[in-house]
């Protein structure tokens, strides 16, 4: 069985026109356990819409989102939430640490809601991130890299079995980009963790084997482009 | 870390980082709650204390007129007295077999503001102000010779007055303080009283005869004629008068005779029993302004809870990126909820324990102005029930005020918060 399992997955948006625009439509997409791979994308595309889906943020219009066997379109908010605190880790673009807390707390944060705060292991993978000297300073005391790498240890904190990296180097330089791509693909393999990442950046795209172009995969957008 | 112990991480990095918006907040609760223990406080203490202290007199005897008037001058040496009685009239109540103890006052003269008092030397060597207290002379002070110039002073009239034994002083004419109408008779302090915390301590006390004999004293006795004592002669008893006579009865029945002897079948005296029932009238006819104070307390916890709410509303257009970031990593909407709720309820709950200072200090300072004005003591010590429901009813009030803001953090569009990010 796959990990995750996508089925006719729709979802619109009302605009301020008030019509409403569907902006996906994907008929099936799967993902095995500890699999990685990419998803290319422009802008606007809809991927993010896609992950807050797939991550239990946002819930589809239609269709089903199965996750380890469990239907996310049955599940209350609350479960989602559960559900994604104790099995997903989210990688966000601009990283979203949180300005009031060290580098140890914004990793704390991450297992708050799952299995619950693990200092040991937060340090340790600060540590492995090479931010073992640097636990205590809060996001504005560390480098654009460093941020990044922080935000990488809050992902995996809790053991996910699945990580959402949505345009995860757009703000790193190319060498930091690399390298930053190169330490989130070890460390999933490393705890097991299957790895889903969309981007529109070629050089990042061009390090998976077989990158889904998510037009492809999005009805949604061919059906604009016809429409066009 | 516990699920609260979570919530409590996420309330103190906050209040931590909005420390200037927490402590005001938490100041003007700290005014809130110590305003209405104190309201509660000082209104309990000081009806307590002007009806139902002890002050070892069950009744006033006086010149016809207010029973209220007659004990605020007498007990707690304010107010002007209504006016004299005769000296047999004294001499007629502590004759009578229901009267334990008559103790005659005259009053009219002051020094420096401090009343003085002509009494007998009874009240000192009969008279217990509490059971088994009686007015004591400290260090080698003696109580007055009923024939000399001398004059026994309280403790806090004698500290304010720098007062002490060999002192001398010159009464001055009426119960205010007037520069010019000093009396020309020089008296000499022959003792001062250890303090009783009772409106005595700033009372200073001489022979009765003293106030006959003052200088520019008209005595009007028992049949209204004027008399002016001559030195060296005697008074006659029936020029003598006096303001009041302080009694002590034999038993409860006694008061409730006399009472009805005096008051309602008399036409020339009145008598004010049971005192503290005179007193516990008047609170009661003042308790309107104890609920205007009560009402500005209340008044001052509902503009703290408005500024606790105003300052908890305008942090969440900045705290939704955080809100919105907790919910990505799994936080449930009502961990969110109840992060801001918590914060409100900390917030309130640290205002309260600062309220505790806010109470201590204004009841100490109210404490002061009482015991000044009319030398009641209100114990600092004393436990009010609002000393435990107050903290209680500010951390409800906290948690209630929390609420709008917290459904706003509740119904943060986390997709959206963070698609701006």
């Amino acid at each position: 069985m796959a990990l995750l399992e996508l089925t006719d997955l729709t979802k619109s948006y009302v605009d301020p026109d008030g019509r409403s625009q569907r902006i996906l439509d994907i008929p099936s997409f799967t993902l095995e356990e500890r699999q990685q791979t990419a998803l290319a994308g422009t802008s606007g595309c809809g991927k993010t819409t896609f992950l807050n889906i797939i991550a239990g943020i946002l819930r589809g219009d239609g269709g089903s989102v199965i996750f380890d066997g469990k239907d996310l379109s049955q599940l209350g908010e609350g479960e989602r939430d559960a559900l994604r605190a104790r099995e997903m880790g989210y990688v966000f673009q601009t990283f979203n640490l949180l300005e009031g807390y060290t580098a140890l707390e914004n990793v704390l944060l991450g297992m708050l809601f799952g299995p619950g705060p693990d200092p040991a292991r937060a340090l340790a993978l600060l540590d492995r991130l090479g931010l073992g000297d640097k636990y205590k300073h809060r996001p504005s005391q560390l480098s654009v890299g460093q941020q990044q790498r922080v935000a990488l240890a809050r992902a995996l904190a809790n053991r996910p079995r699945l990580v959402l990296a949505d345009e995860p180097t757009g703000n790193l330089d190319p060498v930091h980009a690399r390298e930053a791509l190169k330490m989130i693909r070890e460390l999933c393999d490393e705890q097991g963790a299957a790895l889903l990442l969309v981007s529109h950046d070629p050089m990042i795209l061009g390090t998976f084997d077989g990158v889904q172009e998510f037009s492809e995969l999005n009805r949604a957008l061919s059906t604009v482009e016809d429409q066009a | 870390m516990t699920g609260a112990g979570s919530l409590f991480m996420i309330v103190r990095h906050s209040m931590r980082r909005h420390v200037l918006s927490t402590v005001v907040t938490a100041l003007s609760a700290a005014l809130a709650s110590g305003l209405v223990m104190a309201v509660f406080s000082i209104s309990t203490q000081s009806t307590r204390a002007f009806s139902g202290g002890k002050v070892g007199f069950d009744a006033v005897l006086g010149a016809r007129g207010s029973s209220l008037q007659l004990v605020l001058n007498t007990v707690y040496h304010l107010e002007t007295s209504p006016g004299n009685i005769p000296w047999s009239m004294y001499q007629e109540i502590k004759a009578d077999p229901r009267v334990a103890l008559a103790v005659p006052y005259a009053v009219g003269d002051n020094y420096k503001g401090y009343r003085i008092v002509g009494t007998t030397t009874e009240l000192f060597t009969d008279f217990e102000y509490q059971e088994g207290k009686r007015y004591t002379v400290s260090g080698k002070g003696m109580i007055f010779d009923p024939t000399l110039r001398e004059a026994v002073v309280g403790a806090t009239a004698a500290r304010d007055l720098k007062l002490q034994v060999g002192s001398e002083f010159n009464p001055y004419h009426g119960i205010r303080y007037d520069p010019g109408s000093k009396h020309s008779e020089l008296y000499r302090v022959i003792g001062v009283l250890e303090p009783t915390n009772t409106p005595s301590d700033r009372v200073i006390w001489i022979p009765i005869e003293g106030i006959y004999r003052m200088g520019g004293h008209v005595l009007r006795g028992e049949e209204g004629e004027e008399f002016e004592a001559a030195a060296g002669a005697s008074i006659p008893d029936k020029h003598k008068e006096v303001s009041a006579v302080m009694l002590k009865l034999s038993s409860k029945q006694a008061g409730f005779f006399l009472q009805n002897q005096i008051n309602r079948q008399g036409k020339t005296a009145t008598l004010a029993w049971p005192i503290a029932q005179t007193m516990l009238d008047l609170m009661n006819k003042l308790g309107w302004m104890n609920r205007i104070l009560e009402l500005v307390a209340y008044l001052v916890v509902a503009v703290a809870a408005g500024s606790l709410l105003a300052s908890l509303y305008n942090a969440m257009n900045e705290r939704r990126r955080e809100f919105a970031i907790l919910r990505a990593l799994g936080a449930r909407k009502g961990t969110v909820f109840g992060v801001i709720v918590l914060e409100a309820g900390s917030i309130a709950g640290l205002g309260a324990l600062g309220g505790y200072l806010v109470y201590y200090a204004i009841l100490g300072v109210a404490r002061a102005i009482v015991l000044e004005r009319t030398g009641v003591v209100l114990d600092l010590g004393a436990v009010h029930e609002s000393l435990y429901w107050t903290p209680v009813a500010m951390v409800a009030v906290g948690v209630l005020a929390g609420m709008l803001p917290a459904f706003k953090a509740y119904s943060t569009d986390v997709a959206s918060v963070l698609a701006r990010a």
